[in-house]
């Protein structure tokens, strides 16, 4: 049966690369297009209200202790926020713990501003009419490593620890179609029509996309995580839902965020 | 409330380049949301930019400008440091004002 | 003023009252509705070019080679297709985007006062693949160009 399964996604897979292999000057144009289309619309990226939304509440006095977010150390020390992002996920001595961008502004919230992880976890994402401090700080803290060579150490054993398990999820296959994230990421040049599957084993893929996210989805109208991002894979994979904050989202990112080094950051981008 | 607008004005050339991002869910009115009830209308109707309390643009707005709006357009007779003004209005009177200094 | 016109004064009152005044020309591009006063439900209520026109004040439109639509030919989402629009006109007054498929044309109409480039940039929402039009009053005349924009909305996941 899984084997029936697989074949059957393969066969999908392999059409919908074929469908692009076989691009013919109309296609090839429809794609420049497209390459247009996405950079007249970085010029203006609506990611930049969440940004400035997010640092106002950097900055604001919250939780039952009222304090700011201002002396959180997100890697590189309290209160310093320009280039963290490319340090994380990191592992953090004060909860001995590999934590990724999320999980650290939750243990910060926790920490100085007093309120419970379940508080601080609760709206992790937006939605229509729907604004959340969490897709705020995320944007705004991304937005200070702009510019930056990503550079995840992975060196203490619990980093080197987390990295080895998001490679297995990487490679865990399951569900009803029986795939991994490597079935649809693990090949150069696949296409699902005019969306590229990056191969995130293949390193410029890789730091491409990481370093692309959180984007601004013209589609939905909200800043998406990389965490999200993560969340509607692991859905269109028919996986359980991916917890956020969890230890194995963590070490997902870890994966693929170390796998990143070396590239430039350049988000919140904005895409389709 | 509504939150701030994001502005930028910059000289380019002899020109002041004003570039605006609003937030704003410009609902049209047509959708439904998840239960099957209409979701109703809700749109940035008009938008003005003064600079020296002159206008410099003025635009009235449907339902089909995009969430989020962006807005770009350029006036002479701006000078570094003075102030850019924008106000809009919504269908329901929400309105809001921001300020940038052009640089 | 037509039938059509009566019943909107008759129906919404003072803001259509205000829209209709400045449609007919009553006002200076810039004065009134600069103030955020009025919004033209006449002009937004129309479906094709011509009653666009009309409620915007003009008689009829000519197309114009000086009119320039900058946008992708494909946007991969509708919800957000970008536009820049500008005029070699002498004196435009106003600019106005208009998606010939969208249920009301009219998406948006820009007064440009002296001192401001005849051009503006903005994103529209486009329902499907449509003709848009860039609708320029300059010199109290109304002139027009088109353009073919496709949407594709393509793609899974969300
Ligand atoms: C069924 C095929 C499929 C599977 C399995 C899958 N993805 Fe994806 N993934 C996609 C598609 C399609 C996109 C592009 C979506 C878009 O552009 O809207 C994507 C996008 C991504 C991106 C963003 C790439 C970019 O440049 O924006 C990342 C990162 C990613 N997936 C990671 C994963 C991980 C990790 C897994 C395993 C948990 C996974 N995916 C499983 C289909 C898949």
């Amino acid at each position: 049966m899984r084997k029936t399964w697989e074949k059957a996604a393969r066969a999908a897979l392999a059409a919908a690369a074929l469908a692009a292999t076989g691009v013919g000057a109309q296609q090839k144009s429809a794609i420049e297009e497209i390459e247009r289309y996405r950079a007249a619309l970085g010029d203006g990226n609506p990611a930049e209200l969440w940004e400035a939304r997010g640092d106002a509440i950097w900055k604001e006095k919250r939780g039952p202790k009222n304090a700011s977010l201002e002396q959180c150390d997100l890697g590189l020390g309290p209160g310093i926020v320009r280039g963290a992002y490319t340090v994380l996920p990191k592992y953090f001595a004060d909860t001995n713990k590999v934590e990724d961008l999320e999980s650290r502004l939750v243990s910060c919230m926790v920490m100085l501003q007093g309120f419970t992880p379940e508080q601080a976890k609760k709206d992790p994402y937006g939605g229509p009419g729907k604004k959340v401090a969490m897709d705020a700080l995320v944007a705004f803290v991304t937005s200070e490593s702009r510019g930056l060579p990503m550079k995840v150490a992975g060196t203490h054993p619990k980093e080197v620890e987390a990295y080895d398990l998001g490679r297995q999820i990487f490679f865990h296959r399951g569900g009803p179609y029986d795939f991994s994230c490597a079935t649809c990421h693990g090949v150069n040049n696949q296409r699902i029509r005019l969306q590229d599957l990056p191969n995130l084993l293949n390193p410029r893929d890789a730091k491409k996309a990481y370093t692309s996210w959180p984007a601004y989805r013209v589609s939905q109208g909200e800043v998406r995580s990389f965490q999200w991002r993560l969340l509607d894979c692991f859905r269109q994979q028919r996986f359980p839902e991916l917890e956020f904050t969890s230890p194995a989202s963590i070490a997902l990112t870890m994966f693929l965020a170390k796998n990143s080094n070396g590239g430039t950051f350049d988000a919140p981008a904005i895409k389709r | 409330m509504a939150d701030p607008m994001k502005i930028r004005a910059a000289m380019s050339g002899d020109k002041v380049e004003v570039k605006i991002l609003m937030s704003h869910e410009m609902e049209t009115g047509q959708r439904k949301d998840a239960k099957g009830a209409a979701i109703p209308a809700h749109f940035i109707q008009t938008v003005s930019a003064t600079h020296n309390g002159k206008v410099v643009l003025a635009a009235e707005w449907g339902p089909a400008v995009s969430k989020n709006p962006f807005l770009s357009f350029k006036f002479t007779g701006g000078k570094p440091g003075e102030k850019v003004s924008v106000t809009w209005v919504d269908n329901k009177g929400d309105k809001r004002t921001d300020e940038a200094t052009i640089s | 003023m037509n039938s059509r016109r009566r019943q909107v004064l008759q129906g919404t009152g003072g803001m259509a009252v205000m829209g209709l005044a400045v449609a007919a020309g009553l006002f200076k591009p810039g004065s009134a509705w600069a103030q955020g006063a009025a919004w033209n439900k006449a002009a937004f209520d129309t479906r094709n070019m011509n009653d666009t026109v009309k409620a915007l004040g003009g008689a009829g439109a000519t197309e114009s080679k000086d009119i320039v639509i900058n946008s992708p030919d494909i946007a991969e989402n509708g919800a957000v297709v970008p536009f820049t629009i500008s005029s070699k006109l002498p004196k435009t007054q106003q600019i106005a985007l208009l998606v010939e498929k969208n249920p009301n044309m009219l998406v948006a109409n820009f007064s440009i006062p002296d001192g401001t480039e005849a051009g503006v940039t903005t994103r529209a929402k486009m329902g499907q693949t449509s003709n848009v039009v860039a609708l320029v009053k300059a010199d109290g005349k109304f002139y027009y160009t088109t353009k073919e924009v496709k949407v594709t909305l393509g793609g899974c996941g969300g």
